[in-house]
């Protein structure tokens, strides 16, 4: 059981890196995870095609927030095509530990949204419609 | 206390999935029966019994088999309708409490309500007792009214007799699933009734606990599921008044319910085969029949003496966890509740603690509970839950702290 939970996955849960929001948003998306409630946006900063800044907010469990906590460390600079690209694997080899199947929903929400918000700005969405999942959801 | 948890001791033999190890080698503490109970051998043997030895279709063969097939189903219908004093008549077999509860709504609901009428139900419902409400109400015009609940999770009844006015409808739960408050019906049932209201109880979480007598609550309409009470999956039942269903249109339509078709013209069958359209779960519902025979041989009395004590126990046994941050919601300490326990701890989530607590082998829910607007109300984004049954023994919430001890230990709590 010790090594269930890693030093450095309490440490982004705790200490969430780039939590909050960015005075300018040009591309955005939120989403829930329905099973249990958890809330995860993402705010990117858009300079020349690349993230020159990201937030995140919303409440979740250690592995949603560490997850995206994590996410937002590695995306600052790169290409938005690259991060509307970002494996499933990504998320898993970060936060390095086994993750049951009932737990996979958790550990990838913050990566759905960060791609649906990098999606939404290279199909020009406004971010209304990415963000107005939300309100179907059940 | 001990001879009680020594009987408890000998039920757990009853369900072969408890003596299990998990895939870790732990003991299951299994405390999540308020989402689904385990099933007893004696469940489990009349199922497959009923397919090895008495299946076919029922009601309509003339041959042996059919005739054994429709007196097990009947038989079962008879005996749920024993268990909670009505008659056979009065019992619809439906999937589960939230078809039950459908079935109202579609039925009662739009031939009763009009712009104007209100439906009356509470802060604490689940999911499945207030979406129907919410849709009925956008069908129909009528407008919905909630009971609210204090901090505890308790009702606030003061002014139930103005929230009563112009009320067709009270649609609420016995025993509230993610809190474990219990609703004074015996209270709110004449009063809501002195109003011209039909009063609907959501019993998912007080049929399989407690004893439930419809008569003596003169409720009108009672739903519940099969598989909390010890019985399979798919299998649930509504009770309703005689009179209420006599005078209600069919929900669903087709074979079975019918008691002549003509091409154009079709005349349905009495109740309460008008609400049963087509093939219905049959060896479930006869599994079912089971599991009334099962938790009335040991006796709804003791199952409710047993969860109040175990209840109380753990509630005092959490109490040392505290200091580190345990946090027990729902009706203060010496209030009647049932067996079920929500709790936070510390600044670990729901979730990471309900996995937490899976590696040593307790099984606790985590979540909403299917009760967001209640989470949202009181600023839960979610809690952990541990709910008791009459297999769950003290040493099942010696696992439970134990556990919590260790996962307070992993997230460094003071």
């Amino acid at each position: 059981m010790e090594d269930f939970y890693k030093e450095y996955i309490l440490d982004h849960y705790r200490n969430p890196r780039n939590f909050g929001h960015l005075e300018r948003v040009d591309a955005s998306a939120e989403d829930l995870n329905p099973l249990c409630g958890d809330k995860i946006k993402f705010e990117l900063e858009i300079e020349d095609g690349r993230v020159k800044d990201v937030r995140f907010s919303g409440k979740g469990c250690a592995i949603s927030q560490a997850s995206a906590s994590m996410l937002t460390e590695e995306i600052k600079g790169q290409k938005l095509e690259d991060v509307a690209r970002l494996p499933i694997s990504k998320v898993l080899e970060n936060i390095g530990i086994g993750i049951s199947p009932t737990r996979m929903k958790c550990a990838t929400l913050g990566l759905k949204v960060l791609k649906s918000a990098a999606l939404g700005e290279i199909a020009g969405w406004p971010d209304e419609d990415v963000t107005g999942t939300t309100a179907s959801r059940p | 206390m001990i001879a009680v948890d020594e009987r408890a001791e000998r039920i757990a033999h009853d369900f072969p999935i408890l003596a299990r190890r998990t895939s870790r080698g732990k003991r299951l503490a299994f405390l999540d029966s308020a989402a689904s109970s385990q099933k007893p051998r004696a469940v489990l043997d009349a199922l497959v019994n009923f397919y090895e030895r008495d299946y076919a279709n029922i009601h309509r063969g003339v041959y042996e088999l059919a005739e054994r097939a429709t007196n097990a189903f009947e038989g079962a219908r008879e005996k749920v309708a024993g268990f909670i004093n009505a008659e056979p008549a009065e019992i619809v077999w439906t999937r589960n409490t939230t078809e039950a509860i459908n079935l109202v709504s579609f039925s009662w609901g739009m031939q009763n309500l009009r712009p104007g009428d209100a439906i009356l139900t509470s802060q604490l419902e689940h999911h499945s007792n207030l979406v129907p409400w919410q849709l009925l109400a956008a069908k129909t015009g009528a407008e919905l009214r909630f009971i609210e609940v204090d901090e505890f999770g308790i009702h606030r009844l003061d002014d139930l007799d103005r929230k009563l006015e112009g009320v067709k409808l009270v649609a609420v739960s016995h025993v509230s699933n993610s809190l474990g408050t219990i609703l004074p019906l015996a209270e709110i049932v004449p009063r809501a009734h002195a109003a011209g209201a039909v009063v609907l109880v959501d019993a998912a979480q007080s049929v399989p606990h407690m004893e439930v007598d419809v008569r003596a609550l003169d409720v009108d309409f009672l739903a519940a599921s099969g598989h909390k009470m010890c019985g399979p999956t798919g299998i649930g039942f509504l009770y309703g008044k005689r009179a209420l269903l006599e005078a209600m249109p069919p929900f669903l339509t087709g074979g079975d319910m019918i008691k002549s078709v003509g091409y154009e013209q079709t005349t349905f069958n009495e109740i309460p085969w008008k609400f049963e359209a087509g093939t219905s779960n049959i060896a479930d519902a006869v599994a079912l029949g089971a599991a009334v025979d099962y938790l009335q041989e040991i006796g709804m009395g003791w199952i409710r003496d047993h969860e109040r004590s175990l209840t109380a126990y753990a509630l005092e046994r959490l109490r040392e966890l505290e200091p580190r941050g345990l946090a027990v919601y729902g009706p203060p300490a010496g209030t009647e509740r049932g067996g079920i326990i929500s709790f936070n701890f510390g600044d670990i989530h729901a979730h990471d603690l309900a996995s937490l607590l899976d590696v040593e082998g307790v099984a606790v829910r985590a979540g909403h509970h299917c009760t967001m607007p209640l989470m949202e109300k009181m600023g839960w984004p979610a809690t952990a839950r541990a709910s008791f049954y009459l297999y769950n023994t003290e040493e099942d919430v010696e696992q439970l702290i134990s556990a919590l001890h260790k996962a307070a230990q992993i997230f460094k709590l003071a």
